[in-house]
């Protein structure tokens, strides 16, 4: 199975609980992450609306949570806590379907 | 009728056994450390009792498994090397002074009944201030503590009480409630209950709910009505990221919400857009608040609020025809001396659309306690109370507030008038540096008082320059509690996950203390033995004892819309609001009554570019104070690294123009300053800020500096925002003007500049990452 994430980045409200669900359960120092929060604007787009849009993204200290970190019913701890319910976790093909259905999403392939 | 109150089936009980040797323990996360909120928790702790992680609980319908960073984080705090752990004492010529001597909790109980009870012989039980912190889990323990020690003088530390109070008391007035938005948090559940429906549109007004959390709103409810379909209007003079999801963004100018307002109801009723008959059977004065409103243009409005007109056209518009519409509105309103007004017109705005006891729109919660009338009234002298202070000058408060007015007890603690003041409680308070203007003046007055004892989690820069006697109180996984606080109430208890009694650390929570000193100062005010039997007595209503809510939790309470139809919102039964004449008051006969405006009307701020021109000649910026941060509440948080590393220092957001007007950039250290003072800040340039605005976040304090009086007070004034304020509560007694002032920025002299602050055991940020890259990155040397 080839492991994804998909961020549907429109709801991503930049509330950091990824990056601390996920600092906290490695015990990780701060000056390092497994997850990542990205902020892109804001500004006002040459085409009127304003860009402000939040990106997590995920380092290689990401483990999916496999060294006994993840959440009591398996998520990994940045899917279980994440505010906006914006983040998934799961194989690439049936997300990559996902990805096709709106935009403002974003995929990554985590373990190939 | 037998009210007929849900549970939740768990899987598991509150407490089991991981096959990993982990026991977990289900409970509420109120606070502190944290907020408003309590959210459901799994707390995990390991074979030594040692808390080793915090989840949120998928079975809560609250959060749902959810979790913000405080709490996800919160073993940071629980176990930092600053937490109070031993009852301290100081000699009283000390304060200020690093002099703090370990004593056990008999002796501080001693020292405390000794102090307060001969100054209740000599000079009355009003003698004694009762200060509380903001409303998380202390606010009805401290009424009944106070009340049933005899004293009508309890305080929040907050010039015209601006949060939450001017909106719920206003509330209450002109519609006999309160009124919250109907995310289908009443439900067990949520958004699948067929009562519910999803609102149509949500108005932000003045108030960053994501990341705020007052009025029992988990903030991301937003977004999962958003996924729902809902639409949003935001007003904000600061372009949140909500705003940038919203059907309509309107800039406001900081201060003159009542001026939009009163153009949103212009627009509805001109242009016939109202519900009549919402209007013709249940409200009042509808004639008189269109006559007031009849001048009152979009185009008016534009030029006092500094908001597009057609955009208040289009919001109008879109309100009174959403079929279901939430009034989200926040601390804003509160926070400026006129706060009674701007509260009744945006009311007003809902109530003439019929946004009122409706499905997706604002709704009226039960209660299991009247949290916000406080708890043990009934130990309080009538006489006593009738005496209060400050209710003479300020009339509404003196009749519906639970509190005293923070002002008028300053004043006579410095003047003794009306009477003497000798002493103060400062339960979970750290008035210093979140909510009392003119702090330095706050200081002088209440080192006057020749006791005082405090009760916090850690060293706060109020204790240090003020208390003689401190207790370390015990955080919310150490602890056990009931939640049952604003907003839609739900009966959960809080259970201690970890005793740090094998530590030899013994922390007790408010209420513990609260119920052991009461004790000895009126016995028959607490006749339990334990907490959690007192816990039950409140819960009694549900005929549930604290041990069954427990395994239970959340309890939720009936519910049902359009109460005013059927008599449920009035003790008499007889259909229609709570008000002298059972209709929403559009023109309030109880304002009227208190010698107050009873239509909404404007008036500028005290200081504003309208209104004292020459002092905007000097001070040109248009201030607005107490935007809030993800991982800091209020003033906590500052000494826990990784929350601290999510925001390391105060900032102040201004446009590009702004920026250049002063000749700063991003990154810099400046002065913001006023007549009254000056504070220090970092740039932080945001091209979503109105035109000669600046916003600021509040609470500062930097644990990691010196904490005597000799070496600033953690620097309590140096990072004080509420430096650059005065005391000037509205007439009614609510509001003040924090978050409309006028100020100049001052680029710091290089000396000033570069102040680095590290957070200590661990680094602040040395990197970028994690850090919110809109926030300038900093270097910092460590």
């Amino acid at each position: 199975m080839k492991k994804a994430v998909l961020v549907d980045y429109y709801y991503c409200t930049g509330c950091h609980t990824c990056e601390i669900a996920c600092a906290v359960s490695h015990d990780l120092p701060t000056e390092q992450a497994g997850v990542v929060l990205n902020h892109i604007g804001p500004w006002e787009s040459s085409r009127g609306p304003w860009q402000d849009d939040y990106l997590p993204f995920w380092t290689k200290n990401c483990d999916l949570c496999q060294g006994g970190q993840a959440a009591h019913d398996g998520t990994p701890m940045c899917v279980h806590h994440c505010q906006a319910q914006c983040i998934k976790m799961g194989e690439v093909d049936e997300l990559a379907r996902e990805l096709a259905e709106r935009p403002n999403q974003a995929l990554y392939l985590i373990e190939a | 009728m037998e009210k007929e109150f849900k549970t939740i089936e768990h899987e598991r009980p509150w407490r089991y056994q991981t096959d990993d040797g982990l026991t977990v323990t289900r409970g509420s996360a109120w606070s502190g450390p944290g907020c408003h909120l309590g959210c459901g928790v799994l707390m995990y702790t390991d074979e030594e009792g040692r808390l080793v992680k915090v989840e949120g609980d998928p079975e809560n319908p609250f959060n749902k498994g959810r979790l913000c960073v405080r709490c996800l984080d919160v073993m940071e705090a629980v176990y930092h090397e600053d937490r109070l752990t031993k009852p301290l004492k100081r000699a009283r010529e000390d304060r200020g002074k690093d002099t703090w001597e370990e004593i056990t909790w008999d002796e501080a109980y001693d020292l405390i009944e000794s102090a307060f009870k001969r100054i209740r012989e000599e000079s009355g039980p009003e003698a004694i201030a009762f200060f509380q912190g903001t409303g998380r889990d202390i606010a009805p323990w401290i009424t009944r503590y106070a009340w049933s020690f005899g004293s009508p003088n309890n305080v929040f530390g907050m010039s015209g009480n601006s949060c939450y109070g001017p909106r719920v008391s206003g509330s209450m007035a002109v519609t006999g409630s309160f009124w919250v938005g109907d995310y289908s948090q009443q439900f067990v559940d949520r958004y699948d209950d067929p009562a519910w429906k999803c609102p149509e549109c949500i108005v932000v007004w003045g108030n960053n709910p994501l990341v705020t959390n007052s009025d029992g709103l988990y903030g991301h409810w937003i977004i999962d009505c958003m996924k729902r379909g809902a639409q949003l209007i935001v007003i904000d003079p600061r372009r949140i990221w909500l705003a940038n999801r919203a059907a309509i963004y309107l800039p406001v100018r900081p201060g003159t919400d009542t001026a939009l307002a009163l153009a949103i109801l212009h627009v509805i009723i001109e242009e016939d857009l109202y519900d009549h008959e919402f209007v013709e059977c249940w409200c009042y004065g509808f004639d008189e608040l269109a006559a007031a409103v009849k001048d009152w243009t979009p185009e008016r409005a534009e030029e006092v609020c500094w908001c597009p007109a057609e955009d208040i056209r289009a919001a109008a518009r879109m309100i009174a025809q959403a079929d279901g519409c939430v009034n989200q509105w926040g601390v804003a309103v509160d926070m400026q001396k006129r706060a009674v007004s701007s509260g009744h017109a945006i009311i007003d705005i809902f109530a003439i659309t019929g946004n009122i006891d409706n499905p997706g729109g604002n709704i009226c919660p039960d209660y299991i306690l009247m949290y916000f009338n406080g708890w043990g009234r009934e130990f309080l002298d009538p006489e006593k109370r009738a005496a209060r202070i400050g209710d003479d000058k300020y009339p509404m408060v003196a009749n519906a507030y639970s509190k005293a007015m923070f002002d008028s007890v300053v004043e006579a603690i410095d003047t003794g008038e009306p009477h003497q003041m000798r002493a103060a409680w400062l339960q979970t308070v750290n008035t210093l540096v979140n909510s009392a203007p003119d702090p330095a003046y706050v200081v002088r007055a209440m080192r006057k008082l020749e006791f005082v004892a405090a009760i916090d989690l850690f060293m706060t820069p109020t204790i240090m320059a003020l208390a003689d006697v401190v207790l370390p109180v015990a955080s919310f996984p150490e602890r056990q509690g009931i939640r049952i606080g604003d907003g839609v109430q739900r009966a959960e208890t809080i259970n201690r996950a970890v005793n740090r009694i094998g530590e030899g650390i013994d922390v007790r929570s408010d209420m513990q203390v609260n119920m052991e000193l009461g004790q000895r100062f009126r016995p028959e005010a607490y006749p339990w033995e334990r907490v959690e039997d007192m816990f039950s007595a409140i819960f009694e209503e549900t005929g549930k004892s604290f041990e069954e809510v427990r395994d239970q939790a959340p309890v939720y309470l009936p519910f049902e819309y359009h109460k005013y139809k059927t008599g449920k919102l009035r003790a008499d039964g007889q259909p229609g609001f709570n008000t002298s004449t059972g209709r929403i008051e559009l023109w309030s006969t109880y304002y009227n009554l208190l010698g107050l405006d009873p239509l909404p009307t404007f008036k500028e701020p005290v200081h504003s570019p309208v209104s004292t021109p020459d002092e905007f000649a000097e001070y040109p910026v248009v201030l607005t104070t107490g935007a809030r941060n993800w991982s800091q509440f209020h003033s906590e948080h500052r000494q826990v690294p990784r929350m601290r590393a999510l925001h390391p220092y105060p900032t102040v957001r201004v446009n590009q123009a702004l920026a250049d007007q002063f000749g700063v950039v991003d990154g810099d250290w400046v002065w913001l300053r006023n007549q009254y003072g000056r504070c220090k800040r970092k740039v932080l340039v945001d091209p979503g800020m109105m035109d000669g605005v600046a916003s600021t976040d509040h609470g500062w304090w930097m644990p990691e500096l010196g904490g005597t009086e000799e070496e600033g007070l953690f620097g309590a004034f140096e990072y004080n925002c509420n430096m650059l304020f005065k005391f000037d509560p509205g007439e009614s007694g609510f509001g003040c003007d924090y978050k409309c002032m006028l100020c100049t920025i001052d680029k710091c002299a290089p000396e000033e500049a570069g102040i680095v602050a590290t957070v200590k055991g661990d680094g602040i940020r040395k990197a970028v990452a994690m850090a919110d890259l809109h926030e300038a990155p900093e270097t910092v040397i460590l």
